[in-house]
């Protein structure tokens, strides 16, 4: 194993590792042990990953199995048990947000990006991959090890659930992160 | 128009998802759906202002260092790990500095012993006292080696008494007899004993045998006695045997 090719293809993607790790986590602490162990994991399998496949793939997953396993990621996923993701998909019917989704843009990015932080990890992992890294459907079922259709419903409540808390709803279920004031209207 | 479009599809509209047949019909029922136009609308802005999540939060160069070091150097990712595998390593390695010092040691002391016979014989004055008679031999160290033993009585037995001498081991003084078999010659080698002289040894009682020689030794009344020579374990031993009855 060559560590300066490791460093050469690897580090490029430190920034966004970094980025995610802390949308993941909500702490820059747990966050850089989360990319600490994500690097070290991924030099000491090196030698397994093949050439040519899709490396970035490959590190996100590492990233996110060790988060799963961490402190920060059980603490995280024990508060975002959910309904199956089909559940309640007739529910998700279109449109009944749109009056009130206007406030979307008075309201900010930083709005935005704390009801973000407010999701359950599940959904909040998804519409990152999706929404910011702009990963493929298919890419970030492999990563997540469940199916498209998976990956598609989580999607669709994930956005669902973040216009309902831009939309004068206070967080029922607020991780760590700041709780989104209610909008005045 | 009642519309009850699936959102999970919008959604892979919006993403780009759709099989390019299904992306198409559902183009075409946005451009007559007000609803749906206005809710992609919506999705379009969320996810404009979610892309910009990327790079919301950065790492510190410090934290950037770490992590090149960590790479650079793969064995030093956690200082705890780290020190404790060159920790054990650098204890297993003093250990079997000490351990093969130690072991030498003792070979070179069973060595020093062997030297002491074999100087002996060697010599042109084997021995400084002739006499077969102990009662001649045991008062002549009087004086010269700082403690007293008792030699047995060989009349009678297969052994003779040669004769004696003073000898140095480790800057001790000690005596030396030689006592004959056949024709063989043992040397019995008595030294004052001290905690030194019983770690300089791979084994403290017992015989064994050693580059040809056969040597036994145990520790009597303070004493540490030594019989070392070329004749066979049980002759080494009967000698052993009589000297240990005569000390006890």
């Amino acid at each position: 194993m060559d560590p300066e090719f490791f460093e050469a293809v690897a580090m490029p993607l430190f920034d966004q590792l970094y980025n995610f790790a802390h949308w993941l986590t909500g702490d820059r602490n747990d966050a850089e042990d989360l990319v600490q162990e994500t690097y070290a994991k991924a030099l000491k399998g090196f030698r397994s990953f093949e050439e040519g496949t899709n490396l970035r793939a490959w590190m996100y997953r590492i990233l996110r199995n060790s988060f799963l396993t961490s402190r920060s990621g059980l603490r995280a996923q024990s508060v975002s048990l959910m309904k199956d993701d089909e559940a309640d998909l007739s529910t998700l019917t279109a449109h009944s947000l749109t009056p009130e989704f206007l406030l979307l843009q008075q309201e900010g990015k930083q709005t935005v990006m704390d009801a973000l932080g407010c999701l359950p990890v599940n959904y909040r992992e998804v519409v990152l991959l999706c929404d910011m890294e702009e990963m493929q459907y298919k890419e970030i079922a492999q990563m997540l090890g469940v199916p498209i259709g998976t990956v598609m419903s989580r999607l669709a409540r994930g956005r669902k659930m973040l216009r309902e808390l831009l939309t004068a709803k206070p967080p029922e279920k607020a991780s760590k992160w700041t709780v989104i004031k209610t909008p005045s209207r | 128009m009642d519309c009850d479009q699936n959102p999970v599809a919008l959604g892979a509209y919006l993403d780009d998802e759709l099989p390019p047949n299904d992306a198409e019909i559902l183009r075409a029922h946005i451009g007559c759906c007000p609803k749906c136009a206005a809710e992609i609308a919506d999705l379009v802005r969320l996810k404009r202002v979610l892309h910009t999540a990327r790079g919301h939060f950065t790492p510190t160069a410090e934290f950037r260092r770490a992590i090149e070091q960590q790479i650079r150097r793969p064995h030093t990712r956690s200082r705890r790990r780290q020190l404790i595998p060159a920790f054990v390593l650098a204890a297993a390695v003093l250990l079997i500095a000490i351990a093969s010092t130690q072991f030498l040691h003792r070979r070179d002391d069973f060595a020093e012993i062997a030297d002491l016979h074999v100087n002996a014989l060697a010599s042109a004055n084997p021995v400084d006292v002739v006499s077969t008679d102990r009662h001649t031999v045991k008062p002549w160290f009087q004086g010269k080696i700082p403690f007293s033993f008792n030699v047995p009585e060989f009349a009678g037995s297969e052994f003779t008494l040669l004769g004696g001498r003073v000898v140095y081991f480790q800057q001790r003084p000690g005596a030396q007899l030689i006592v004959a078999v056949r024709q063989h010659k043992i040397s019995v080698l008595i030294f004052q004993d001290a905690p030194e002289l019983d770690q300089a040894f791979e084994f403290q009682t017992g015989a064994k045998h050693r580059k040809n020689f056969n040597i036994e030794t145990w520790q009597s009344q303070g004493l540490r006695f030594f019989v070392v020579g070329d004749a066979d374990a049980s002759a080494i031993g009967k000698l052993s045997q009589s000297l240990k009855s005569a000390n006890e």
